[in-house]
């Protein structure tokens, strides 16, 4: 099921539902091993360091910098090519910069996709989190950090 | 080292079908020309085939497939996964079978009708995100392009690399692709200025940084190295075949490791060149996966041909093109401008650069590497002239 045809997460994947949880709370989380504490990003059931199963979600920053980005143009699904061009950004984590997540860039949490012009946005800009509710789903998207 | 496959088998037949846009044959019956194709251009009966080896996205089962050639009493059958990344996967698959005596012939095929837009897997999606495509689709990046056009972006960035490159690319292929009759784009050139002025699919790749979209079938029939040598063509025997899947890989949208433009390739690279008696310094002629023109410069830096970050520059001055260049790449046209079979078709050019009978020909080609998909779980063979 999607909601206006948009692709939307299934937040209550057994494996991710603990991230999707915390958006709604308007936290970026970060799944980290229960017992070795590594991060680790997609979300896995086990810790590639210690082989643990025990999961434990720490709160980031929710800051980072775009690692790279992309502007896609149709043909796409016809929600995605109305919004076209838009941007969809993947950010490093300031903390971690191994640790990635994918979004887009944004002027506010009620902002639209394509609203920024995707010529002005450059690797390595300061970004910051913010939730946006499309639906019954929060999704983390971004805002630039000194805007 | 334990014993390799080197030299053990060998290529003997190739057979095809046309290239083309909504074909009317179904892929089961596409699959059944081909590999009946194959067959007769090596010579060998339907009936002495006892291997199989296919794509397990194939949509046609074994079974299917076996009966409507007529093939003898199958005794190995296996399917390799992840798309693109199979072509050489299920050559080598089928080798190894050959080689270690669980079948005599087998054959590997790959059919399908991918300008069906039903067919586009990304097309598809109507249920909820769940698995990895949970961390990028929701967030707009639906198709291979715009996955793979966020690595380009970084590439660019790190390394300097350029459209010009992108263009060197597309440009070399359409030129080898012009040589060939049964090329997509056999008629139709393709000008520097016509990319750079070419529609955006997803920034920073435009149209002529995609493959194409084709309807076809191809087929390949191995067998050992001595009965290889009684057959109707000349051997293109396996000297090396490896698979790549890299430490905390993510297929597709590698996004999420500690070096993302670190992708398949250099997996894959790193068994193949240790188990080859020969190195990319030796190879005369590249088939190289294309579904996109930067996993060429990927490819370039995973196998070894150039440094890593060299791939943009390699490209530069003819380098990558027949007859002049230093390694003359997808000599047919590759996925870009000869067909997109999910690769398969690099597969059979390979072939025809150790025969002799390539429409880009590489004189003295006797080493002849083929790659299939970079940026997903991937394979690679090199094939030569001598065992």
């Amino acid at each position: 099921m999607t909601v206006s045809g948009l692709l939307l997460p299934d937040v209550d994947d057994p494996t991710a539902a603990g991230f999707w949880a915390g958006c709604a709370r308007g936290e970026l989380l970060v799944q980290a091993c229960g017992a070795c504490g590594a991060w680790r990003m997609p979300p896995r059931p086990m810790c590639p360091h210690c082989r643990s199963v025990e999961v434990r979600w720490d709160r980031t920053s929710g800051r980072g910098r775009i690692w790279s980005f992309i502007v896609p143009h149709p043909p796409l699904l016809p929600a995605y090519a109305e919004l076209a061009p838009y941007n969809a950004i993947v950010v490093e984590l300031e903390e971690d910069p191994a640790i990635r997540y994918a979004g887009n860039l944004v002027t506010g949490p009620e902002g639209a996709i394509d609203e920024i012009d995707p010529a002005t946005i450059r690797i390595g800009e300061p970004v910051r989190v913010v939730f946006a509710t499309v639906g019954d789903v929060v999704l983390p998207r971004w805002v630039r950090a000194d805007g | 080292m334990a014993e390799t496959i080197k030299g053990r088998t060998a290529v003997v037949g190739i057979g095809q079908t046309a290239f083309g846009k909504g074909l009317p044959d179904t892929e089961l019956s596409l699959a059944c020309q081909a590999i009946s194709a194959a067959l007769d251009d090596a010579g060998i009966a339907p009936s002495e085939v006892d291997g199989l080896a296919s794509f397990n996205m194939e949509a046609d089962r074994e079974v299917d497939v076996a009966r409507s050639v007529g093939l003898g009493d199958i005794t190995f059958f296996a399917q390799v996964g992840y798309g693109g990344g199979a072509g050489c996967g299920v050559v080598g698959t089928a080798a190894m079978a050959v080689a270690t005596g669980q079948c005599e012939v087998a054959v590997a095929w790959r059919a399908r009708k991918r300008a069906d837009k039903a067919s586009r897997p990304w097309a598809q999606v109507s249920q909820r995100i769940t698995g990895h495509w949970q961390w990028t689709r929701p967030f707009g990046i639906l198709r291979p392009v715009d996955e793979v056009a966020m690595l380009t972006r970084r590439h660019m960035h790190e390394y300097g690399t350029t459209r010009d490159h992108l263009a060197n690319v597309a440009l070399a292929f359409r030129k080898h692709a012009n040589r060939n009759p049964l090329a997509t784009m056999g008629h139709k050139t393709l000008t520097r200025d016509e990319y750079m002025n070419a529609r955006w699919i997803s920034e920073p790749l435009c149209l002529y940084d995609n493959c194409l979209e084709t309807d076809g079938a191809l087929a390949v029939v191995i067998t050992s190295a001595e009965r290889a040598r009684d057959c109707r063509q000349p051997p293109a025997y396996v000297h090396a075949f490896a698979q790549g899947l890299p430490r905390q890989h993510q297929t597709m949208t590698n996004y999420f490791t500690d070096d993302p433009l670190r992708g398949p390739a250099w997996a894959a690279a790193r068994r193949l060149w240790a188990n080859a008696d020969v190195g990319p310094q030796d190879v005369k002629v590249a088939q190289l996966y294309d579904a996109f023109s930067p996993l060429i410069i990927l490819s370039l830096e995973g196998y070894g041909f150039c440094g890593r970050g060299e791939g943009g520059p390699f490209t530069d001055g003819g380098n990558i093109e027949w007859p002049d260049g230093r390694l003359p790449v997808n000599t047919s046209g590759g996925g870009m401008s000869e067909a997109y079979v999910h690769g398969f078709n690099l597969v059979l050019e390979g072939v025809r650069q150790i025969r002799g009978t390539s429409p880009c020909q590489v004189d003295g080609a006797d080493v002849s590497l083929v790659t299939s998909g970079e940026g997903v779980p991937t394979s690679a063979i090199v094939f030569t002239k001598d065992a």
